[in-house]
């Protein structure tokens, strides 16, 4: 209880218009490194927007007949809604295991959780070619129920709802609306619930999109078990970038954060790669079980089958070892080496089930344009803009202010007094 | 590993089949329906590669008009200007040309990957696709085992382009296909699946030497509407051999049977756990964050 931040003062009276104009001007230095490359980045990127509605899909992207998904869709949306998974596992620990320790990396998770969602949704909308008929999915003119991309569509719909919800305490108290804190922190654990099963089926639905395109997806990366391989592999695709975004706020965002938080960090760092650990073991496991299930032995013998042990040995099986050894040994810096493997390990992985391996007997192969690469970089960089936006106003990071807990003792008077004895 | 096999999605989706009340998900045609469908039998032997159901398919689909025979080089594919194209293979027997358009399956990959149902098998048996619907996702490019819905890259209003039959302009009116229409060597028949696989079987039985012993649509990937028998293997004229025999929504199934099962299972799983675990908790000492 030891906030010194009150961010806003209950609002009670006050002008809310005039609050929020107050919230919208910038924070901080404008000069800095990030800014100075994603701001030309970003507006390029908008300009290849422009041309991308104007003059067609084709006109910024190397998508062809033969592979009509690229970057857009192997990278942002498949590989951006895996690394998004970290929301799920960490509210699933924190809500429904009861893990308190993780308490104080809920919120930052589920803001870059529901971010990526709405911004990989957003890139989605820039690869499809008719946007203004995805109503028809929505608004039930058209029910593709037979469709796993419909399941997975409506997913992210609700999913985002469910975070939007999972986070709105958060903004309540940076309205300072106490009544409506009350309300909507009540509402958390039934959005967890529904938002963790939500998660497991779509991050599996991602991986079942592809299981009709059968004998396009080079056999050492199609079987039948993708979709409970993407589930697995989201898990420690998420927890990898926890810790990744973790280390980075821990710097960047360090004003904002208390001793107390400073120092749990650590050890939240450690569990973290328990945890992955455990994850990336099951998931090798399953690996080698679909290999040898396969029975394509003869295939590891060429260019694809050695890039496909590169990522099995050099992305899955060293980076586990490291976290393993990591916790062991009490090495922050081996913990985030190995989350940063297994991160380049879940974009290989993705990449190759979606674009590397699509096709990969053709005889040209898809690469991605120069411009659908800015494009990606804006929407990435967008995001980190909203996300920096976010952290240096909304209690999100830093201590929510003090009338949550004094709320909070009020309801549970027996809970206070004993606090009040101790 | 056998047990592996069938995987726990099998068992789910069991489970799925019974909590699932009333969520029916699109059943697939039964062997007689699908006898029933309208469909087309192109025969390589009497093929004599003349192009003119390429000229008119761009007829009669507002397509611009195919190339000259004397400037194409080489083996073409369709693509979003050209919904059929006859292609000339050099084979064991000479020379022998096949037509390329949609399969129109019987169970398509494409309809069932649609989320907007713009891809839709009709009841006759043409595989439609429907402008007002289509999100342009292109997941029906990604599923089709064929590879033959196309995608104007190019547009700012992209359409799919793929044959379409001829289902509503025609087919629906009681006419031929435009294709079939207008071939002079009689190498397009038009009929329902039974009566095609008949006379597929006929021509083969009375020219055994003329044909090779098979009938490429009658079960690839879950059977086809558009039927081929050719002289020569199917693989030297081009055809897609890789593709399985059985059907490619089947791939899926699994998976979207499993799902309202998580959907019961899963919650009520989480919330005992919740439960169990808060006990625990209580007994501590809260620290309120
Ligand atoms: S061949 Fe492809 S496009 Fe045609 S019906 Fe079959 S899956 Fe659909
Ligand atoms: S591109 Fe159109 S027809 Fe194809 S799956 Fe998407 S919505 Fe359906």
């Amino acid at each position: 209880m030891n906030s010194g931040h009150l961010i806003s003062a209950d609002n009670d009276g006050k002008s809310i218009w005039k609050f929020l104009f107050r919230q919208m001007k910038p924070k901080g230095r404008w000069l800095t490194p990030f800014n100075i490359i994603s701001i030309p980045i970003i507006f390029l990127g908008i300009g290849l927007i422009v041309i991308r509605f104007w003059k067609g899909i084709g006109a910024i992207t190397n998508l062809s007949q033969d592979v009509p998904w690229g970057l857009w869709i192997g990278f942002d949306v498949v590989t951006g809604v895996a690394f998004a998974g970290g929301a799920y596992v960490i509210t699933f620990m924190v809500y429904i295991l009861n893990m308190k320790k993780y308490h104080s990396i809920v919120r930052v998770t589920v803001l870059n959780g529901f971010l990526a969602y709405l911004f990989y949704a957003g890139a989605l909308l820039l690869d499809l070619g008719r946007p203004w008929n995805v109503i028809n999915p929505i608004i039930g003119n058209n029910f593709g129920v037979s469709s796993v991309l419909f399941l997975v569509a409506w997913h992210f719909l609700l999913y985002m709802i469910a975070q939007l919800i999972e986070f709105s305490p958060a903004i309540a108290e940076w309205l300072g609306a106490r009544r409506a804190h009350k309300i909507l922190s009540g509402m958390t654990l039934a959005a967890v619930i529904f938002g963790i099963t939500l998660s497991m089926l779509h991050q599996s639905g991602l991986g079942a999109l592809f299981l009709m395109a059968k004998e396009k997806i080079h056999p050492l990366w199609y079987s039948e078990f993708i979709p409970i391989l993407f589930l697995v592999s989201s898990i420690f695709a998420g927890l990898s970038m926890v810790i990744f975004e973790g280390s980075i706020s821990q710097r960047v965002f360090s004003e904002q954060i208390s001793d107390k938080h400073r120092e749990e960090h650590h050890s939240i760092m450690h569990g973290l790669s328990k945890i992955c650990t455990g994850a990336m073991f099951a998931y090798f496991f399953l690996q080698l079980l679909v290999l040898v299930h396969g029975k394509h032995w003869d295939l590891l013998n060429t260019p694809m089958g050695r890039w496909y042990l590169l990522e099995m040995i050099g992305f899955v099986l060293v980076p586990m070892v490291l976290y393993f050894y990591s916790y062991r040994a009490n090495n922050v810096f081996l913990i985030r080496l190995a989350a940063i493997l297994t991160m380049v390990g879940v974009i290989l992985n993705r990449l190759n089930v979606t674009v590397i391996g699509f096709k990969w007997d053709m005889a040209v192969h898809y690469v991605p344009s120069w411009m659908e690469i800015v494009v990606t970089l804006t929407v990435l960089f967008t995001e980190i803009w909203i996300f920096r936006w976010v952290i240096n106003r909304l209690p999100v990071l830093r201590e929510s202010p003090k009338w949550v807990n004094e709320d909070k003792l009020t309801d549970k008077p027996a809970l206070a007094k004993k606090i009040q004895r101790a | 590993m056998d047990l592996h096999r069938r995987d726990f999605f099998r068992v789910l989706g069991a489970t799925g089949l019974t909590l699932a009340v009333g969520k029916e998900l699109k059943a697939a045609p039964g062997p007689k329906a699908s006898l029933e469908f309208r469909g087309v039998l192109y025969d390589a032997a009497r093929c004599k590669g003349c192009r003119g159901c390429e000229y008119d398919c761009a007829e009669a689909n507002g397509l611009p008009e195919p190339l000259p025979t004397k400037d194409i080089k080489g083996l073409r594919t369709t693509d979003d200007k050209h919904r059929t194209v006859v292609n000339e293979y050099k084979t064991s027997k000479g020379i022998v040309y096949a037509k390329m358009q949609c399969m129109h399956c019987n169970e398509p990959a494409c309809a069932s990957a649609c989320l907007t149902q713009a891809m839709t098998k009709t009841k006759d048996g043409p595989v439609i696709w429907r402008e007002d619907k289509c999100m342009g996702c292109r997941y029906c490019m990604v599923s089709c085992p064929f590879n033959i819905p196309k995608f104007e890259y190019h547009s700012a209003n992209p359409k799919i382009e793929k044959c379409t039959m001829c289902f509503e302009t025609r087919v629906k009116k009681g006419e031929l296909p435009a294709c079939v229409e207008n071939c002079p060597n009689e190498a397009l028949m038009f009929g329902t699946r039974r009566e095609l696989i008949q006379e597929a079987r006929r021509r083969i039985f009375e020219k055994p030497d003329l044909y090779y012993d098979q009938i490429y649509g009658e079960h690839e990937a879950g059977g086809t509407c558009w039927l081929y028998i050719s002289p020569v293997p199917f693989k030297e004229i081009g055809l897609n051999t890789s593709v399985q025999n059985a059907s490619y929504p089947a791939l899926t199934k699994g998976f979207l049977y499993s799902v309202p099962s998580v959907f019961v299972l899963a919650p009520a799983l989480l919330l005992g756990i919740q439960q169990a675990t808060k006990k625990d908790n209580s007994t501590k000492p809260q620290d309120n964050e």
